[in-house]
């Protein structure tokens, strides 16, 4: 197998080449969509979990179950609506305005942004990818929460925690400093073979929203039939997945301690 | 010491609701000539990209507008629904049929057989589905057909784990020993016995199924890989709607509404299945 | 008797939703300072409820219909969430049963022993280190360093359980509530961990209540006991009356059931069912006078 896959037929560059430079955009619109769904569904997990037993859990149970039957294809159509036409607060195409002159030298447009101190930039930038990363995230949110929640709800009733309010903690201290770790570790599986569905749902929805990242390059290059893209896309998809099962472990041994001595 | 009330006795509404609107498809889809004000293909230029009628600017007789062709929408939502159960009915049948048995088998002989099963699962489970099954069309050529197949392929998996599960827990129970006793085969015995306790999971994944298969088929088609005539489909509809979003939006929320609909209604149903066969599990 | 540090006054408890029956009938206990006092009864007699009473962590299923329970004279029902949690963190402390599932799995002992030294009781991290290590090698851990180190499941169940009891020492409280430190050890080990308790608590002069379902224990260390029975006292007094001269059926039942090891060849005897029946008579007459007494104050339901 050499190391190179190629001149891609449909564009005439050298595949690497083309992938690589649209790699950084899904990646960042993937983790952007990470870190919304974790954020989202920790929060809920631990609100629900505070407030077992009331109103509070049973709405974050409902909210989970709707956002859980709705595939990120349709959430993204909905906010195309929602926030794009009905209430036009964001744009629903590309990656960023065109008008905007883009001094970038690496494609993580959205990092250098930062970097650089060009909040404009980073604000137009945002402002296009809030809605395919909302649309991907509110699924993998869902299953954040219900895993965290039931984790914790279960980390919460053991004696450990018990004990530790009757050295004088409140609950909410329990939760966040000794039930919150044992929780996550047995999360942590669900939610990396989520978050490769995730970078999977990554190829509709950036078509959807025009957004020139990996994803929809893909559509593109089976559409072209061109193979070598195809190729290099799907392989490179591979490697990620890969990449992600391999930091998953890693974390859940480095949480669990038990796990550190073989 | 039980509730006065009886669990089962309450209405169960997604059973009802998910049920009713499957129902409507059903009848629109068998009914869509009778019931479609206009041809679905008919074009007309001179009607393009028009209001649905409570809007100003509205034409008489296009309840819900035009689409850039002068098309009638309501008339080809109607329609679209035909592609939609076909391949929602025919490709979760393969699925279920293909991963059923598999999972019968793997749950019930275990041993080689199931680890060979399980891994098999394991492997497939582990591609993105959307990518793969937009690959399997592309190589197989657009159309229906290939939706159908490529969506058989991929979600057996679903089937296959759930009926492993399921058929691994029957087996040990003591009716399936006494029919070993009495001598009966083991097809038999899968078909005869453990099958119809196997019944209400499948049942409860082939209604999820069906909502997959139609977001599949809607996926599929707004890139332009599923049925390559005219005929409509939600997703070729949301497609263009999508492209004249700003001026047009009527043209992406009708199709967008009917397919939110109905994958809400299958898994609402599926759900409602659940907790039919299951009461005990509230 | 000097005033008691902990008294539990009329206490009684049941489930919110649940049947007629009181988990607690109006239990009094009154321990006083550096008092060793012993709770007995067999399982499901409430012994745990009580425990949980004094700490503020009963179950959201279960409610508190009357009484008091006061430490060093101050009523923990009286007092807000904040106040009462940093009460009770300041002056007591529990041994629990189980070594295993009362240490976190994921923290090291260094932090479990010190977090409440620190964060609750104000002592800098060098002097609440001291202090822990010090109370390490009071229960005769070897090598105090290396297990401070450690996490839960490097030790040994004998090890948790000392450093627990360690833990429940180094906080200085007035009150310990041990709750059957010994059940969940190996016999071997038992016997070690209760001198060990007796043997802290002397030095420390610390009150104890003592919760377990063993009268040999009872009968070792402690000062005055407590018998309960469903949920109701049945007999209170000093350890010395109750082996010479129990007052109760039920007392006299259980210690009749207790092996003894000087005379190894005597049979057990089960409690008799007449003195079951006895008791449940006794424990509905109660029940019955106490829901007259309540309907006649104009208290909530029977």
């Amino acid at each position: 197998m050499r190391g190179d896959f190629g001149t891609s037929i449909s564009l005439r560059e050298s595949v690497t080449e083309v992938v690589f430079g649209r790699l950084p955009a899904t990646l960042e619109l993937a983790f952007l969509a990470l870190a919304i769904a974790v954020a989202l569904g920790g929060a809920n997990a631990i609100l629900a979990a505070l407030w077992r037993g009331t109103a509070t859990e049973a709405g974050v149970d409902l909210f989970n179950g709707v956002t859980l039957s709705i595939p990120d294809f349709l959430w993204g159509l909905i906010f195309i609506l929602l926030f794009g036409v009905a209430i036009p607060i964001f744009d629903i195409s590309g990656r960023v305005s065109p008008t905007l002159e883009l001094p970038f030298v690496t494609p993580f447009f959205l990092i250098e942004s930062l970097v650089r101190l060009r909040g404009d930039l980073f604000l137009d930038l945002l402002g296009h990818m809030i809605m395919p990363a909302m649309a991907l995230a509110l699924p993998l949110a869902a299953v954040v929460s219900q895993i965290l929640k039931t984790s914790l709800k279960e980390a919460m009733h053991q004696d450990y925690a018990l004990i530790a309010r009757t050295k004088g903690f409140s609950e909410t201290y329990v939760l966040w400093r000794e039930a919150l770790r044992n929780a996550v570790t047995p999360s942590l599986t669900v939610i990396g073979v989520q978050f490769t569905f995730l970078l999977g749902g990554t190829v509709i929805v950036e078509r959807l929203f025009s957004y020139e990242g990996l994803g929809n390059l893909a559509i593109d290059a089976v559409i072209n039939r061109d193979l070598p893209l195809i190729q290099g896309i799907v392989l490179l998809f591979a490697v990620l997945f890969v990449g992600i099962n391999l930091t998953v472990d890693l974390c859940t041994v480095a949480l669990n301690p038990r796990l550190r001595h073989g | 010491m039980a509730e006065p009330r009886a669990i089962h006795r309450r209405l169960n509404v997604r059973l009802w609701l998910g049920g009713s609107w499957i129902g409507l498809l059903f009848f629109c889809a068998i009914f869509a000539g009778a019931l479609a004000p206009h041809d679905r293909l008919a074009q007309d230029l001179m009607l393009q990209t028009l209001p649905p009628a409570w809007i100003d600017g509205a034409e008489p007789g296009y309840y819900l507008g035009t689409d850039s062709l002068g098309r009638d929408i309501l008339a080809r939502i109607l329609y679209a629904t035909r592609p939609a159960l076909i391949v929602a009915i025919v490709a979760s049948s393969a699925a279920c049929a293909f991963g059923s048995l598999l999972g019968l088998m793997a749950g019930f002989f275990g041993g080689w057989t199931d680890r060979v099963i399980s891994r098999l699962v394991d492997i497939w489970m582990a591609f993105p589905p959307v990518l793969l099954s937009i690959l399997l069309v592309a190589v197989m050529g657009p159309g229906l057909s290939s939706v159908i197949i490529a969506i058989a392929v991929i979600d057996w998996t679903r089937f296959c784990r759930v009926v492993r599960a399921e058929a691994m827990q029957q087996r040990r129970m003591d009716y399936v020993d006494s029919a070993k006793a009495m001598g009966y085969g083991t097809g038999r015995i899968m078909a005869r016995e453990v099958l119809p306790n196997v019944l209400p999971a499948i049942l409860v994944l082939f209604s999820l199924e069906m909502g997959i298969a139609v977001i599949v088929e809607a996926i599929l088609s707004f890139v332009n890989l599923s049925i390559s005539t005219d005929d409509p489909t939600w997703g070729s509809m949301i497609a263009e709607g999508r492209s004249i979003v700003h001026q047009a939006w009527w043209v992406l929320v009708f199709p967008l509404l009917c397919l939110f609909l109905t994958v809400l209604a299958f898994s609402q149903f599926g759900e409602g299945l659940k907790e039919r066969f299951d009461p005990v599990m509230r | 008797m000097s005033a008691p540090f902990l008294e539990i006054d009329r206490l009684s408890v049941r489930l919110r939703r649940g049947g007629a029956g009181r988990l607690l009938r109006q239990v009094s206990i009154a321990v006083a300072p550096g008092e060793v006092h012993g709770l007995v009864g067999e399982s499901g007699a409430g012994k745990s409820m009580i425990g949980r009473a004094i700490f503020g962590i009963l179950p959201r299923a279960v409610e508190v219909i009357e009484g008091a329970v006061r430490l060093g004279g101050t009523d923990l029902f009286a007092l807000s969430d904040r106040r009462r949690r940093r009460l009770v963190g300041v002056t007591a402390s529990l041994i629990p049963q189980d070594p295993l599932t009362a240490l976190n799995p994921s923290k090291r002992i260094e932090v479990q022993m010190t977090d409440r030294l620190t964060k609750i009781l104000g002592l800098t991290g060098a002097a609440a280190r001291a202090r822990a290590l010090g109370l390490l090698e009071e229960v005769h851990i070897q090598d105090p360093a290396r297990v401070f180190r450690s996490y839960p499941h490097e030790l040994s169940g004998g090890m948790r359980q000392r450093v627990l009891i360690a833990s429940a020492f180094a906080a200085e409280p007035r009150l310990i509530v041990a709750d059957e430190p010994t059940t969940a050890l190996d016999v071997t080990v038992q016997k070690q961990i209760l001198k060990l308790i007796a043997e802290m608590q002397r030095r420390h002069g610390t009150a104890l209540l003592f919760v377990t379902h063993n009268l040999g224990v009872v009968a070792k260390i402690c000062q005055r006991v407590s018998v309960l029975y469903a949920g109701k006292i049945v007999e209170q007094t000093d350890v010395a009356t109750l082996f010479a001269a129990p007052a109760h059926a039920y007392t006299r039942a259980l210690m009749a059931a207790t092996p003894r090891y000087d005379r190894p060849d005597e049979s057990l005897a089960p409690v008799r069912p007449e003195v079951i029946e006895a008791l449940a008579r006794e424990i509905a007459a109660s029940d019955a006078d106490w829901r007259e007494a309540r309907l006649a104050r104009g208290e909530g339901r029977a």
